[in-house]
């Protein structure tokens, strides 16, 4: 057969400049199989290092870089965190969680609207990861393509702020379909508002009947607390994970 | 815009098969797109065409099959056809339904020459 295109009994004379006929082949691949493949490769590092991972996404604003500073500053010595922070561009809020003492590094996506497995596999190189507890992968505020892509993560933690109208988990559904763990942001400021946080929970469930739903807010610190108890149940879930095998 | 990524990985994969088949060209293109998939398939259209530039895939034709949703309820265990992830049991109304089907985003056949 022709290594070239196996057309043809071989033949001395087999003439390569013919027309090739035109032909159909099945492939059945997944677009994002890379992306899974990568963030499959992270999960296994990840789980090497007891690493226990977050993937924060939300809208631009609802609050996550300053979620992630009090946890930071609230937590330090009892839980160690290592910090990845993606946006389009600046390295503001690299800067702000680098001034709590937590190790951080900014990715920047250019005109990438969502950070993807190949971007946090790199990112974390030179981190120390097993010196750390928790890995926070602070997504490009987006509540719309970072949904699709795995990075490797054990959850995705919606933020909402209750500035944004109670309606978002109807009107992004992928997102918090795909989240485990939905932050409900700056409820101090609901005395101010016309936003009903029994409906943004009940529509948030109706997307995802199993998401759990933390109301907190960063500033008061209100709610917080439960929020921590969330993330070292996590921490402890792996090293017994890690300590039963 | 996530649909400009993922087009350019559908490129990437439809170059490597129709490499390794030793084609000099990619004449169509066939995607199949879930319902649920997050995916707009008249944004993949919008992007193919830029990203097919300098390709073997350049001036390709595009089909996209509609792949409908199938959930399955966790409550009552009725399989019901799904719109969005808006919806609920078409029996009980629950909203805990597996997703059986609508969440592809494939490249599914090349034709190559």
């Amino acid at each position: 057969m022709c290594i070239d295109c196996g057309c043809a009994p071989p033949q001395p004379e087999h003439d390569h400049k013919h027309d090739h006929a035109s032909r159909k082949i099945r492939v059945e691949e997944n677009l994002l199989a890379k992306n899974q493949r990568l963030a499959m490769a992270n999960r296994a590092s990840f789980a090497a290092h007891q690493l226990f991972v977050l993937n924060l996404v939300s809208s631009p604003g609802s609050g996550k870089t300053s979620i992630l500073e009090r946890t930071l500053t609230d937590l330090k010595g009892k839980i160690s965190f290592t910090v990845l922070e993606g946006d389009q561009q600046t390295d503001n809020d690299a800067e702000r969680i680098a001034a709590t003492g937590a190790p951080v590094k900014q990715v920047n996506t250019g005109a990438g609207c969502h950070l993807d497995a190949h971007m946090v596999g790199h990112g974390v190189e030179g981190f120390d990861l097993a010196a750390a507890d928790i890995l926070m992968i602070e997504n490009v505020g987006n509540l719309v393509c970072p949904a699709s892509f795995d990075l490797g993560e054990d959850h995705k933690v919606a933020v909402l702020s209750v500035t944004e109208g109670e309606d978002k988990p109807l009107k992004y559904p992928q997102m918090f379909q795909a989240a485990d763990l939905m932050l409900i942001n700056k409820i101090d400021l609901l005395p101010y508002l016309r936003f009903d946080i029994e409906e943004c929970k009940a529509f948030a469930r109706q997307v995802n009947p199993q998401i759990k739903i933390i109301e907190l807010s960063c500033h008061s610190g209100d709610g917080m607390a439960e929020w921590y108890d969330w993330l070292k149940a996590g921490v402890a879930g792996k090293r017994r994970l890690v300590s039963s095998l | 815009m996530h649909e400009l990524s993922l087009t350019q990985n559908l490129i990437e994969i439809a170059e490597e098969h129709a490499r390794r088949e030793n084609a000099t060209v990619i004449t169509s293109v066939t995607l199949e797109i879930g319902a649920l998939s997050g995916v707009m398939p008249e944004a993949v259209e919008f992007a193919f065409e830029a990203c097919t530039k300098d390709t073997l895939a350049e001036g390709a034709s595009l089909e996209i099959r509609h792949i409908p949703a199938l959930g399955r309820c966790q409550k009552c265990g009725q399989e019901c056809e799904m719109e969005s992830l808006l919806d609920g049991c078409s029996a009980c109304g629950s909203y805990a339904l597996d997703i059986l089907k609508g969440q592809e985003m494939a490249l599914i056949e090349l034709e190559i020459d």
